[in-house]
């Protein structure tokens, strides 16, 4: 299992895409890939956007389906935060 | 606006007639002269330097668009519950020009508290390709009234007709906007091209606030055939009397996203032929 803090990457307003897509290619696709558990850690984080969420994780999803959802988990995450990664991953399954 | 056109024009070939409206210390004073490169021609007043104000600012990265953010909560002094959907909306609509616009100017952005009405009124614009032609690179819109209308709904992209988007765009951001907009009872306007979606608010203050995929089911004015801008141009006021928990708010949208998806794939559901 891997856990990604968040925080000193993004800050306590995750907005940057190019940094989400840095993690999701870099850090979490890889882990997936090996059969790892990837716990994304949002401790600190107070919000973020639909857009960083969705270029976090939403290729995620698609390559893996929502089974994924097994491996891939979030933690400490704020309301906003939860509201709209439930958001991003129930539009992915949707899609 | 101005500051925008400024960019596409050679400063030697800007002139302005002196000023002599009251309004021209306040466009002095959101730093319009110095992006003209023009001195306004009226007697500089002193003003408080202290107030409720970001003064005009071009951002052209990802980077710049960051620290804008960081430095704007503090200059508006915002609490968390106001600062909350004008971070979202500022990171959404300047990403959309950074990504979208394909213009090297960026976004044009500044900010003013209103003490009067109590609310944050914040103007964005860029000169790039507007939304007609952005949409068109996966839609066939026919006009610039179309274009927006595609663009505030939920899950529609110029980068894809995918659902779900591509990996870095799910076409989202305009709708997200103008739901926390209705929600909040906030202004919204949009202006590309030769045509302007205007939101506005609901009638009675008591009705439950409803949240629609298209934009034309919401209350709003649409006008076509004006001065034509190339490129787009985002108003936004959030009244700081009228602010949800942001969380609540995303509830709702939730909700309208998940049932405009659902609606949009059942159109495209092969019918059975009764013979």
């Amino acid at each position: 299992m891997i856990e990604i803090l968040l925080l000193p990457k993004v800050g306590s307003f995750a907005e940057n895409k190019d940094t989400a897509r840095d993690i999701r290619l870099n850090e979490i696709l890889p882990a997936l890939q090996e059969q790892q558990t990837v716990v994304l850690n949002f401790e600190g984080v107070d919000s973020t956007t639909q857009s960083f969420i969705h270029a976090l994780i939403s290729d995620v999803l698609r390559k893996y389906g929502s089974e994924i959802l097994d491996r891939l988990q979030f933690k400490h995450c704020s309301p906003t935060v939860k509201e709209i990664v439930s958001i991003v991953v129930e539009y992915m399954q949707q899609s | 606006m101005m500051a925008a056109l400024s960019a596409t024009v050679q400063k030697q070939n800007i002139h302005t007639a002196p000023f002599t409206a009251a309004s021209a210390h306040h466009l002095e004073r959101m730093g319009l002269f110095t992006f003209l490169g023009v001195n306004p021609k009226h007697p500089v007043t002193e003003h408080e330097s202290a107030g409720r104000f970001i003064p005009l600012q071009k951002i052209t990265s990802s980077e710049d668009l960051s620290r804008f953010i960081t430095d704007m909560v503090p200059l508006l002094h915002l609490d968390k519950k106001h600062a909350e959907p004008i971070k979202y909306v500022v990171s959404e609509i300047v990403r959309n020009v950074l990504e979208h616009a394909h213009t090297p100017e960026g976004a044009f952005i500044c900010a003013q508290y209103y003490r009067k009405s109590n609310r944050i009124g914040i103007g964005i614009a860029d000169t790039g390709i507007g939304v007609l032609s952005s949409i068109n690179h996966s839609y066939d819109a026919k006009n610039d009234l179309e274009a927006l209308q595609l663009a505030l709904m939920p899950g529609i992209t110029g980068t894809t007709k995918r659902e779900g988007g591509t990996e870095q765009n799910a076409g989202a951001g305009l709708f997200f906007t103008k739901s926390i907009a209705t929600v909040n009872r906030n202004h919204f306007v949009i202006y590309s091209g030769s045509a302007m979606y205007k939101l506005l608010k609901p009638l009675a203050t008591t009705a439950k606030v409803m949240l629609h995929a298209d934009p034309f089911a919401d209350r709003h004015s649409k006008k076509t055939m004006l001065p034509y801008w190339q490129g787009t141009v985002v108003g936004f006021d959030i009244s700081l009397d009228t602010t949800k928990e942001f969380s609540q708010l995303l509830d709702l949208i939730r909700d309208t996203y998940a049932k405009a998806l659902a609606e949009r794939k059942r159109t495209k559901y092969r019918k059975p032929q009764f013979i």
